[in-house]
């Protein structure tokens, strides 16, 4: 390394940059821009019913047809993106904050604490999530609230794991030592002393998190236990208009292939993210 | 075997040059253009720093280039064999049988879960060249030959259940086992205790002589290749400084980076540096201790269950230096920890200037906070990597001091320069610097708050002994301008003669020998404090044989 060049985390990541990586990059842009503008770019509303023909196909007033009441599917595939991409993010930003918190928490306190979160943890990883899900929002009802602190709890141990594991490695480093030794508050360690040394592998994990979570609130949607109607959702979608498949349209295949693209290119992003600043490593030769 | 011919060297090294590649495939050489024999039965040293590339060479030998480097030119004929022309299976049909080698650190090189005779034996066996019956017949003489205990049975433990040193000489039996013509000895007794250091080191010259092996012995340190080496071959950044017999190397030496190695070098000094003048106050009555340990016991495990600290007392003074010197498990580390706050006490106690302090970190004030600071051992770990050195000396002014952002950008310049950096290294991360420079930035970053006291624990054992000498000198420069106080933790005695006003001498536990230098250091001695002065190699090539 030459003592005088500034590193640069962000201009490495640029020049690292391949082809994968920039069309996914491209595609988490253009969800980005659907997600804020939908209401500009959507041709018609989500709800209005347009045909009285259900499954028609592709024309001039309707780009991508009309699903099983005749309203617009592109409109609905575009709200769709905006309410799933966006309950999932906030679902995996608050998952995160609680995770990281709670998993920071118990690795440096460690003892009784460790293992009061940690066995509370366990126990509720022991249920399979979906199960928990339905009956949390079975007795509550189902509400974007609802839906959004349910899966974020459940997610929440899942990160709290992580991050308790990456805390555990980084609290015996002589570096928390000394900021002990100097009288710093706990706090103070986990946010300045920790938190950037388990950035990365954190940035990863969010990016896993957030694809589940779309999976996890489709699959909760395609049960109807999700996003209610007449609000589109991209598993909605899927679930009402599954029976198109008997019709041979592709109707019910636009949202799945929405999923699968939002999913694939954040992880393959996240696989790209985490094999260069690995990379990165201090390379002294 | 094949007898070795007197005439022809065992191992020729014509021109090796060795390369580390990056990933876009260009290469900056470690190694150029080295040559060298080894003559039947004679030990070659190869001598230098950390990054002079003498663990390349001696790897290099075995036809291996660790991950990211490639041999790329030269010859290294072992007989008649050249070892880097060869194929991988033709090189490790070699290696075991016809070359040896002993790492480092003996600890990580045994499998914990086989025991000690299957892993000694593996080689032999697995090659064919001796049945197991006849492997552990041989193993245990070669045991009986470096003097382990009960070498009947010491194979049949498991690595945990012998000491580091045992480990190290029975790593040496297992590199043995199949007579290999060549031994390379790469740092084989840096890890260790000095005390335990003169134990391997004379079984290895025993066996060494015994077997008339030729053998590459690399290392840092002069004194100890003294010992054991005919030939010393030193090296700085890749190229070869100086070659020549051993005798002539350590009297006579004609480079100048030699010379500054061997003023470097951790020998005992001919005498006692001066005393200093006891510590007077203003009005000439005797000063008070800046720091009091009384009868402090204390351990780690619940309720102090594993009591690395019995009744240990000892005084600091301002502007004078305490040195705590033992070996590894002596408690000197959990002393520093008990005096930071790091660690709480079973019973006894810590006072500054009188005033008793908490042994909780979080009950004691910012000023008790500030007047003990900590330099720890490794710089590496103790910066944070993440941060730019103006931040991590920056933060203790903003802790301790409420400065504003422009005085603490002011401060960081004054205390790089007081460790002698440039002041641009604010805006640098800690890996962008060398291991001296970071042990710099741990220096300025314990004496940001101003402190009274400093604990430094084993703050130059990581460092070249060129870089280690040079921040001794830091020190005790700093301790004169500033008059701050040092508890200086060392396991290198003739470090901390050179250091201290007063010694405490720790085993176990417990302090041995406790008085000012030239108290702990005349004769008549405690008899540990006597073992670890005669432990301490002397630059002359006769001293381990005329050890008693």
């Amino acid at each position: 390394m030459k003592p005088n060049e500034p590193s640069s985390g962000l201009r490495y990541l640029l020049s690292e940059l391949t082809l994968t990586p920039i069309v996914c990059l491209l595609v988490l842009i253009a969800i980005i821009v659907v997600v804020l503008f939908a209401p500009f770019i959507a041709p018609h509303p989500e709800a209005a019913i347009l045909t009285d023909e259900s499954f028609s196909l592709p024309g001039e007033l309707m780009l991508l047809g009309s699903d099983f009441l005749g309203r617009d599917v592109l409109s609905r595939l575009i709200y769709g993106i905006r309410v799933t991409v966006s309950v999932a993010f906030a679902i995996s930003l608050i998952a995160f904050i609680l995770g990281c918190a709670l998993g920071f928490l118990a690795a440096v306190k460690r003892g009784w604490v460790d293992s009061l979160l940690s066995r509370s943890v366990d126990a509720l990883i022991s249920f399979p999530a979906i199960m928990v899900a339905l009956i949390v929002i079975s007795a509550l009802g189902s509400s974007i609230p609802v839906l959004i602190i349910t899966i974020a709890l459940i997610d929440s141990t899942r990160v709290f794991r992580v991050a308790r594991a990456l805390g555990m490695d980084i609290v015996v480093q002589d570096y928390i030592e000394a900021a002990k030794v100097r009288g710093e508050k706990m706090g103070w360690i986990i946010w300045h002393e920790m938190l950037p040394n388990a950035l990365a592998p954190l940035a990863a994990e969010f990016g896993i998190r957030f694809t589940y979570a779309i999976l996890f609130i489709s699959a909760l949607s395609f049960l109807g236990l999700g996003v209610q109607a007449p609000h589109a959702d991209l598993g909605v979608m899927v679930k009402e208009n599954m029976q198109g498949i008997l019709y041979e349209t592709y109707t019910p295949l636009y949202p799945a292939l929405c999923i699968a693209m939002v999913t694939l290119s954040v992880n393959l992003l996240v696989d790209w993210f985490l094999k260069t600043t690995d990379a990165e490593l201090p390379d002294e030769l | 075997m094949r007898e070795p011919n007197p005439i022809t060297p065992v191992l020729e090294v014509k021109g090796l040059c060795v390369s580390a590649q990056n990933r876009k495939k260009q290469l900056t050489p470690i190694v150029s253009d080295i040559s060298f024999s080894i003559a039947p039965g004679k030990v070659t040293a190869l001598i230098g720093e950390s990054g002079s590339g003498k663990t390349t060479i001696s790897l290099a030998c075995l036809g291996f280039a660790r991950a990211g480097c490639v041999i790329n030119a030269g010859e290294v004929k072992l007989g008649d064999v050249d070892v880097l022309r060869l194929s991988n299976a033709q090189r490790r049909a070699i290696r075991g049988k016809d070359i040896a080698y002993i790492a480092q650190s003996a600890a990580a090189a045994f499998n914990s879960a086989l025991t000690l005779n299957r892993q000694v034996t593996e080689t032999a066996v697995i090659n064919g060249i001796l049945s197991q019956e006849e492997a552990t017949a041989k193993a245990i003489s070669l045991y009986r030959e470096l003097d382990l205990p009960e070498p009947e049975t010491i194979g049949d433990r498991y690595p945990h259940q012998v000491s580091g040193g045992q480990l190290q000489r029975l790593m040496a039996a297992m590199a043995m086992i199949c007579d290999p013509r060549l031994l390379i000895l790469d740092e084989p007794t840096t890890a260790l205790d000095v005390t335990t250091q003169i134990e391997v080191l004379r079984s290895f010259k025993k066996l060494i002589r015994n077997k008339s092996t030729s053998a590459i012995y690399v290392s840092h340190d002069l004194a100890v290749v003294a010992q054991i080496a005919d030939e010393v071959m030193v090296l700085k950044d890749g190229v070869e400084v100086e070659r020549g017999s051993i005798d002539n190397i350590i009297n006579a030496p004609q480079h100048e980076y030699t010379i500054e190695l061997i003023n470097a070098a951790h020998i005992m000094p001919e005498q006692l540096p001066a005393a200093r003048t006891p510590l007077l106050n203003a009005d000439s009555s005797i000063a008070l201790p800046l720091l009091r340990v009384e009868t402090v016991t204390a351990g780690y495990g619940r309720s102090h269950k594993y009591l690395a600290l019995h009744d240990v007392s000892l005084e600091a003074y301002s502007t004078r230096t305490i040195g705590v010197i033992g070996e590894s498990g002596s408690g000197k580390t959990t002393l520093g920890r008990v005096i930071s706050g790091l660690m709480n006490v079973k019973s006894g106690s810590v006072s500054l200037e009188g005033q008793p302090l908490d042994d909780a970190i979080d009950l004691r004030d910012r000023d008790q906070l500030k007047a003990i600071q900590f330099a720890f051992q490794m710089a590496d770990v103790a910066l944070n990597p993440r941060h730019r050195i103006g931040k991590i000396l920056g933060r203790p002014l903003a802790f301790y001091f409420d400065l504003s952002q422009q005085a603490i950008d002011n401060r960081v310049a004054e205390l790089l320069e007081l460790v002698e950096l440039p002041t641009e290294y604010a805006l640098r991360f800690p890996r962008e610097l060398s291991g001296g420079e970071k042990q710099r930035v741990n220096l300025a970053r314990a004496l940001a708050a101003e402190p009274k006291l400093i604990i430094c624990d084993e703050i130059t054992s990581a460092l070249d002994t060129v870089v280690a000498k040079s921040i001794l000198a830091l020190l005790v420069e700093l301790q004169e301008r500033l008059g701050v106080s040092y508890v200086f933790i060392s396991h290198d005695i003739s470090t901390i003669i050179q250091m201290a006003d007063t010694i405490a001498v720790m085993r176990e536990g417990q302090v041995v020998a406790y008085g000012t230098t030239a108290e702990v250091m005349t004769p008549p001695h405690h008899p540990y404090t006597q073992l670890l002065l005669d432990s301490v190699p002397a630059m002359r090539t006769d001293w381990l044989d005329n050890l008693a």
